[in-house]
Formats: C-alpha cells, sequence, structure tokens
C-alpha cells in the first residue's frame, strides 16, 4: 500500500474494558486522507474512549490503531505532532493568556514562526482583541475559540474533535463550525469528529459512523443513511438507531 | 525505522523549555503564588533560630552547636519545597484540566520531568535565597560559609526530593486528585527518620537501619559533623549520592509504569477527582 493510499486513521477490531463494561466492543473503520468523518453517539456509546485510543491516551485491551501509519500508543511521538485534539471538557491554564497558552503550545509542537501563526489564528478566529486576556476571564464561546486555536497551532494533519460546539449558542456555534470547515478545505486535514449534534453532523461530515453501546450500528454518508432509514433528517435516524428501530427495519426488509 | 524510535527517547530542551515558560508565566501572574515560596521557609527560620538562640544561651553543650538548628531547617526546606516545587508544579497542570493537552501533545514523559526539576530549583531558589539572607541577618548564620559542602548537601537532598516527586505525580496520574494529599504529606513521613535535628544514634537500633536507607539521614549527619566537629564526611556524600541515583532510576521507572498504567485504565483522560 502506497503512504498517499494508506488511511490517515486505520482502527482494527479494536476493544476497550474497563473491569467489566466494554466501552468499546471490537469496532473498525478507515478514514481516508482529508477526509471529514463524524462519530455519533448518544451518551456512553463510546465515542470518546474511542477518540482517546486513537490519540494514544488510553491504551486498548485488544485491537489496532494506526495513525498516519504509526501504531498508537506505542509509536505515538512518531505522529502526535502531526495531531491535535480540542474538546470543551478539556481546559487550558485560566491563569495564562490567550498570547501565553499559544506560545507554550506552539513550542511543544516546535511551530516555525510561531508568533506570525499565533497572528494569523488570531485573525481568523477572532482572538486578537483577547489576546492578551487570561483565559479564565472569557466567555465560554471565547474560551471554545482559544481551544480551537491551540489545536490548530500546528496545523494537524489529523484533528480530533470531542463535541467541539457542546455548550455554545447556535451562532457562535455556526461559526466555529465554518473556521473548521474552512481549515479542513485549506489544509486538506483529516477531521474525526464526536458529537451528538445532528445539524453539525450533517453539514460538516461526508460519512457518519454511528457508534451505539460501543459497537458500530452504521456507517454511511447522510444521503444515504436518510434513504436507507426512509427519514427526513440525521436526527431521525440517529433516534431509530438509539432505540433499535434500525435492526427491526432491516429486518423487515 | 531507526531514526524514529531514536527520536521518541530524544530529550527535546524547547519542549522542556516550553514548559518551564508555561510555569514561570504561571507564577509570574500570581503573587500570592510567590509570597506562599518565601512564608513558610521564613517561618520556619524565625521559629528554630530564636529557640536556639535560647537554648544556646542556657546550655554549654549547646552553645557549641552554633547554627545546627538553623543548617538544618534549611537543609529540611530543601528537601520539602524541592519536593512541593515539583509536585505542585505537576498539580497545576491537573488543577487546570490541561493534562490531556499535554499528553496528546509531542511533550515526553522524560521532557515533562525535567521541566518539572528545573521548576523545582526555580521555585525553591525563590523561596529560599531570600530566607539565607534572613539567616545572616538576624541570627548571624551564613549557610554559603559552608563552601562545597552545601554544594554536596544540595545535590543530595534535592535528588531526594525529585525521586519523592515523581512517585507523588505517577500516583497523581493513576489515581487522580483523590491522592493530592500524598504531595503535601508524603515527605514527612522521613522528618523523624532522616534526623534532622537529632543524631543517628538517639534512634532505636531497628529504626537506625531505615534511617540509614535514606540519603537525606546521610546529610543531617554530615551536617552536624561539619558544624560541631569542623569535619566534612565526604564518605557520607558518597554514600547518599549512591543510594539517590537507586532511588532516582526506580522513581523513573515507577512513574513510567504508572503511566502505563494510566493509560490502561483511562485516568489521562478524566485526570481529574
Amino acid at each position: 500500500m502506497s503512504a498517499a493510499a494508506e488511511p490517515a486513521i486505520a482502527v482494527d477490531q479494536l476493544v476497550k474494558v474497563y473491569k467489566t463494561a466494554r466501552a468499546v466492543d471490537g469496532i473498525s473503520f478507515a478514514l481516508p486522507q482529508g477526509s471529514i468523518i463524524g462519530l455519533l453517539g448518544g451518551n456512553g456509546a463510546g465515542k470518546t474512549t474511542t477518540i482517546a485510543m486513537i490519540m494514544g491516551l488510553i491504551t486498548p485491551t485488544s485491537g489496532a490503531v494506526k495513525v498516519l501509519g504509526a501504531q498508537m500508543p506505542r509509536q505515538r511521538y512518531h505522529v502526535l505532532h502531526k495531531m491535535n485534539f480540542e474538546s470543551p471538557y478539556v481546559d487550558m491554564p485560566h491563569r495564562l493568556t490567550v498570547r501565553q497558552n499559544l506560545k507554550v503550545f506552539g513550542r511543544l509542537y516546535a511551530v516555525e514562526d510561531l508568533a506570525g501563526r499565533i497572528a494569523t489564528l488570531a485573525e481568523e478566529l477572532d482572538l486578537t482583541e483577547f489576546l492578551d486576556r487570561q483565559v479564565g476571564k472569557l466567555s465560554a464561546g471565547q474560551k471554545t475559540r482559544v481551544a480551537l486555536a491551540k489545536a490548530l497551532v500546528n496545523s494537524p494533519e489529523v484533528l480530533l474533535l470531542d463535541e467541539p460546539t457542546a455548550s455554545l449558542d447556535p451562532d457562535t456555534a455556526d461559526w466555529v463550525r465554518a473556521r473548521l470547515e474552512r481549515f479542513r478545505r485549506e489544509r486538506g486535514a483529516t477531521v474525526l469528529l464526536a458529537s451528538h449534534n445532528m445539524a453539525e453532523v450533517e453539514r460538516l461530515c461526508e460519512r457518519v459512523i454511528i457508534m451505539k453501546r460501543g459497537r458500530i450500528e452504521d456507517d454511511d454518508t447522510p444521503a444515504r443513511l436518510l434513504v436507507r432509514y426512509g427519514r427526513e433528517t440525521l436526527e431521525e435516524v440517529f433516534l431509530d438507531v438509539a432505540r433499535g428501530r434500525g435492526n427491526a427495519r432491516e429486518a423487515a426488509q | 525505522m531507526i531514526a524514529h524510535s531514536t527520536r521518541a527517547i530524544t530529550l527535546a530542551p524547547h519542549r522542556v523549555a516550553a514548559m518551564v515558560l508555561r510555569y514561570l508565566y504561571l507564577l509570574r501572574s500570581s503573587w500570592t503564588r510567590l509570597v506562599e515560596l518565601v512564608y513558610w521557609p521564613a517561618v520556619q527560620l524565625f521559629v528554630w533560630g530564636f529557640l536556639q538562640l535560647y537554648i544556646a544561651q542556657n546550655s554549654g553543650f549547646f552553645a557549641r552547636t552554633s547554627g545546627v538548628f538553623i543548617a538544618a531547617v534549611l537543609m529540611w526546606d530543601v528537601l520539602f519545597r524541592g519536593q512541593l516545587g515539583f509536585s505542585v508544579s505537576f498539580l497545576e497542570e491537573m488543577w487546570s484540566r490541561n493534562l490531556s493537552n499535554l499528553m496528546i501533545s509531542p511533550l515526553r514523559p522524560i521532557e515533562f520531568v525535567s521541566a518539572l526539576m528545573v521548576m523545582s530549583i526555580i521555585r525553591l531558589a525563590i523561596g529560599m535565597v531570600p530566607v539565607t539572607f534572613l539567616a545572616i541577618a538576624f541570627f548571624g548564620f551564613n549557610v554559603y560559609g559552608l563552601g562545597l559542602a552545601l554544594a554536596a548537601f544540595f545535590v543530595n537532598l534535592i535528588l531526594t526530593s525529585w525521586a519523592v516527586g515523581i512517585v507523588v505525580s505517577g500516583v497523581l496520574l493513576r489515581n487522580g486528585m483523590g491522592a493530592e494529599s500524598l504531595a503535601w504529606t508524603l515527605m514527612f513521613v522521613l522528618m523523624p527518620l532522616t534526623c534532622i535535628y537529632y543524631p543517628v544514634s538517639v534512634l532505636p537500633d531497628y529504626l537506625q537501619v531505615v534511617a540509614w536507607a535514606l540519603p537525606p539521614t546521610y546529610v543531617f549527619e554530615g551536617m552536624r559533623a561539619l558544624l560541631m566537629e569542623h569535619v566534612f564526611r565526604a564518605d557520607l556524600m558518597v554514600e547518599a549520592f549512591a543510594l539517590n541515583i537507586v532511588y532516582f532510576a526506580a522513581a523513573v521507572v515507577a512513574f513510567l509504569e504508572l503511566l502505563k498504567s494510566s493509560r490502561r485504565a483511562g485516568t489521562l483522560l478524566q485526570a481529574g477527582e
């Protein structure tokens, strides 16, 4: 397999068991380079655990994860500089200013022309006027933009997002989605987006993986999912899967 | 692949510097953190300094032990504040829920630990240097007069403090903030056993065995020999250093194992309570 054809993320028979709970139960999928894929599922579906295993933050019980050809977590230091992550559930140091935070993370990722990169990100994410303000003194929407700036500081080839617009008002959430879409288009990055916001997934993602109780229930393009389930929106598809109607429908067919 | 493997274990100074910068920004942003660094060592100095003055005026034996208590309290603070400087910097990441960001960055564990060691020295310097000048001003005790012996004492004490700090950080990674109290209390277990203010011979025989297994005991014995008998016991310093190397290596191995265990248990993701 050539390097160009190799998937950006390849997950094979991945299992994660915590004591007796199977958080992830034998899932497999591959993300082509440059794709943007949604990971849908309710609370406890296993999305965050899956993302954490892809990042090398959690060791799988069995199965394999490869990111840009590197086995995770064993070979994580070969690729971590090409990846990044954003989640509203992970904070940035509150007492540091936005600029200080971006400087620290920029140096950790060995970003060249860091001052220029920070200026560009500040402009693109509308952060210029907050650059010298402490992160702890920003609103939720502003903090999300800072977290996004941190996630983009190294122009990652692989970007992992865990509910990036949770707790944001619709206007700010829409603004964030537009920036993500633009980044992905311009950088040609691979994006895996975990969410339970159907509108977000429908707008951004070319393919959707639906998880339930640690397993993949479905995996297809939004358009094909709508046709297959005979629904108007992904939200209805999601509800069908969550309530077990998908299997019943398939059985009837 | 060989190049990749080499890169994975290489320590990159720019990442260590980035982490040190992060902690310096934090210290600069909070004057209360800076004051706290000096406050307790200064309080300790005055309590023990005045006690020493009092007993020296009332006892022939203690009159010739001039400076022993003050030196002991300063050395104890190197040990305790050194570990605290390491552990508090680590705790800052947990308090700010920033650990996941660091763990998915290219920062290697060895670089993280190196940055924490640098911060331990910086925090110690901020706290202890003013206090050593207070010791000169109020009690006429110049710790810098110990010369090269001071360097030997310092190296041995800071190595022990880092070893304890590294283990505490590993336990925090694995068990979350529920283990936070360890960072503040673990060193106090060593306090009676390392014989800071009294000779090892005071302890019962079975505890003397334990005491001699702890590197700081050699430092405090060496310090008393220097101040009371004017003899520098290089042999004690070498033995302490050898023990420190063993404990430090064991601490690093324990930290890496606890980190591995955290990845298996998924505790890096929560990194909170």
